[in-house]
């Protein structure tokens, strides 16, 4: 087995209902290893952006890709790891914050820009956006104050300068 | 012009040519069954079961190569269709499975014989549709057929509402897609040329690709270029005819001993339309073993699946022979001489001497030439498959990737009614015991079929393993039914014939097969062969191809 690594594979799929099954239902039953998996809406309403975090090796990174790009409702399909691109996740994460302890908290806040939106007698909501790695760093800092709930929304990619995932030829094109 | 949508569907299936379909009604398809009627034009045949009609359009595509249409209704109708939705996904057959459900009203609440057929078929259909609005269905049928047959092959399940199939809609007629031509990458085709060009030892190995791209005729072309053997896989049977000099039969677990060798023996191993199953590769690590290996096939996903491979070419497998022809050279006969001499030094091709090679040559010599020849799951169908000489593609179906018992009966009557010829049906007395229910359909539609059942009271295949494996525990492989199958097929209205001794083999056959052709009609051959025949040669499960084993120790 080569080495197993994460890869960000952007998929423009139908907008309609059941695709989500269809193809978490594919990863299931490959047993493909998801990190995470975020879907939206996009310029065209026919159309959904799926941004997948994989956990595995070339092998498995190849046969998930070309077993997507073979369903009816996936239209175009690569792998961000080939290419530059802006990564972004936000995220919102309550932490226990009384009066103590908020001064601290709001400092470390300034030094990775995230905002608090929300503040109580002894909590408070931040939210914080950036790629995924700063995101972690934050949540080791603020983590010994006590987190209450968080979420994140999982990665949002988009190649940087010409590239768009809708201009790519069908993946199986490129790597034949 | 404005139809209902049971009427759109039946003029869709007009559109695409559909003249039969298998199917049973229910209360979720009364419309649609309504409108077949009025409409008179599509031949219906009426199943047992649902898994018979599924087998049966599946059988149909195979022997014909178009799209075999089923009908079935909302929840039990259409679960029982799934097993052989499966078959028909396995080993790439289209297939249109067309099934009723509940009102949109309806649907949600857990109502009467309501069930998510395309949520239980997402995994085992190209692609599902649920039809909940008359303005998408014509669209959706013909989209279905297109995606049926296109790339790939596969099944195609299309859930329509009961409220769908009475709203009325405009319909207007329009002519099947037209399927996609593939680019085919000319530098990729070059390249597989020069190694082939330079190899010293080549060897084919036909997969069902090769059938359901009609590429035989290009097949014979590129082997007598090359010189070189041809091998099939179980799906491939058929693609080479069985007794060409190049053919050396079938590869994989139950392969032919020269097959074997030639693998071992070759250095650039050629893969048309196959997928390394593991029936076929059984060590994927280990098969190529150093070797060149050049895949080519119309599924992008296949590549590198089991097998990694030297070179591939993304093509129909017609289209790739045809591009590369004319850059081959032509070699001469040294390696395929050699290939000739390894079945000599009294080593077996396969086993001759147990009574289901002497039943299953016979038959092969009585039955019509070409004629369809439908194969059970077991011990029988690797019996068939290494006795039974196909002569044609298209000739010899059977569950290969699936490995469907119960599937024989079914897609036997499929068969006939497509090519309209005398089919051979070789079942085990398990399988048999599966799909039984369908030989009442055979004999109310007229069917004809010899059904060569090689009835050993035990599960053969399962049983064979469990000698090998398993210290012959036989746990529960031993059927040892009571069942009288001739007074069986007699009382079905079909004819029932024994075969219980060597020398009753020929005559027995004789009488079975012009009955057959003659009353048009389905007739049973109890073959009683010994539970302790085995499937020979064999290469175990997960091993390499130079542990072929030729005969069993334990007898």
């Amino acid at each position: 087995m080569d080495e197993i690594k994460k890869y960000t594979i952007g998929a423009l799929v139908s907008n309609k209902s059941g695709v989500l099954t269809r193809i978490s239902g594919l990863f299931a039953r490959r047993g493909y290893n998801i990190e995470s998996l975020t879907v939206c809406a996009t310029e065209d309403p026919e159309i959904s952006r799926m941004t997948v975090i994989l956990k595995g090796d070339e092998y498995v990174l190849y046969q998930m890709i070309k077993q997507m790009d073979k369903l009816e409702d996936v239209k175009k399909i690569g792998c961000a790891n080939e290419l530059d691109c802006v990564y972004r996740e936000l995220m919102l994460v309550k932490v226990k914050a009384d009066a103590e302890a908020r001064n601290q908290i709001v400092q470390i806040k300034e030094i990775y820009k995230a905002k608090v939106v929300d503040l109580s007698i002894d909590t408070m909501i931040l939210e914080l956006t950036g790629d995924p790695e700063k995101l972690d760093a934050f949540m080791a800092v603020i983590e010994p104050y006590g987190i209450l709930e968080m979420q994140r929304t999982g990665v949002t990619v988009l190649a940087r300068g010409q590239h768009t995932l809708k201009d790519r030829d069908c993946y199986s094109d490129h790597i034949n | 012009m404005k139809m209902k949508g049971a009427d759109i569907l039946i003029n869709c299936l007009l559109e695409q040519g559909v003249d039969t379909i298998f199917g049973y009604p229910g209360g979720a398809v009364l419309d649609i069954y309504d409108a077949l009627y009025r409409n008179g034009k599509i031949n219906h045949i009426l199943t047992a079961h649902e898994q018979g009609a599924a087998h049966a359009a599946d059988g149909y595509a195979r022997a014909t190569g178009k799209v075999g249409v089923c009908f079935a209704t909302s929840g039990p109708g259409a679960t029982n269709l799934v097993t052989g939705i499966a078959t028909a996904f396995m080993d790439s057959i289209p297939l249109v499975a067309v099934t009723g459900n509940v009102g949109l009203s309806m649907l949600g609440r857990d109502s009467f014989q309501e069930v998510d057929i395309t949520g239980i078929t997402m995994p085992i259909t190209k692609h599902n549709y649920i039809v909940k609005d008359v303005k998408d269905l014509a669209e959706t049928i013909r989209r279905a057929f297109y995606i049926a047959n296109s790339g790939r092959k596969g099944p195609v399940l299309i859930d329509i509402l009961k409220n769908v199939q009475v709203a009325e809609c405009d319909y207007e007629p329009a002519k099947p897609y037209p399927l996609k031509e593939f680019d085919i990458n000319m530098s990729a085709v070059e390249a597989t040329a020069e190694v082939i060009n330079s190899a010293k030892r080549p060897l084919i190995i036909a997969g069902g690709g090769v059938i359901s791209a009609g590429a035989s005729e290009y097949l014979k072309e590129f082997a007598k270029k090359l010189n070189a053997p041809v091998a099939y896989t179980l799906m491939g049977k058929g693609a080479i005819a069985d007794g060409d000099p190049l053919c050396i039969g079938m590869v994989g677990m139950h392969g032919t001993f020269t097959a074997t060798k030639a693998v071992i023996s070759s250095d650039v191993i050629i893969a048309l339309g196959s997928r390394f199953s593991d029936r076929v590769a059984l060590n994927r690590d280990l098969f190529a073993n150093g070797k060149k290996v050049i895949h080519i096939d119309i599924d992008n996903a296949e590549f590198d699946k089991n097998v990694k491979t030297t070179l591939h070419v993304l093509a129909s497998i017609d289209a790739y022979l045809k591009a590369v022809l004319p850059l081959l050279e032509q070699k001469d006969g040294a390696w395929m001489d050699e290939v000739l001499t390894f079945e000599q030094g009294g080593r077996l091709k396969v086993d001759t001497s147990i009574m289901a090679y002497k039943i299953l040559k016979a038959a092969c010599r009585i039955a019509p030439e070409g004629n369809p020849v439908v194969a059970d799951v077991g011990q029988h169908q690797m019996w068939a498959a290494q006795y039974f000489a196909a002569l044609r593609p298209r000739q010899f179906l059977t569950s290969g990737g699936l490995g469907t018992m119960g599937y024989s009966m079914g897609a036997a009557i499929g068969a006939c009614f497509g090519t309209g010829k005398l089919a051979t049906v070789v079942v085990g007395d398990g399988c048999f015991n599966m799909n039984m229910n369908e030989l009442s359909t055979a004999v109310t539609q007229g069917v004809p079929m010899v059904i060569l059942l090689m009835n050993n009271s035990v599960l053969g295949m399962v049983r064979q393993w469990q000698k090998i494996f398993y210290g012959r525990r036989f746990s529960q492989t031993t059927l040892d039914k009571k069942t009288d199958y001739v007074a069986f097929a007699e009382s079905f209205g079909a004819k029932g014939l024994r075969i219980e001794r060597e020398d009753e083999i020929e005559s027995v056959l004789e009488t079975a097969y012009s009955y057959a052709a003659e009353k048009c009609a389905p007739v049973l051959v109890d073959c009683r062969i010994s539970c302790d025949e085995n499937v020979l040669p064999m290469i175990k499960p997960g091993a390499t191809y130079d542990t072929q084993i030729e005969k069993m120790e334990e007898n």
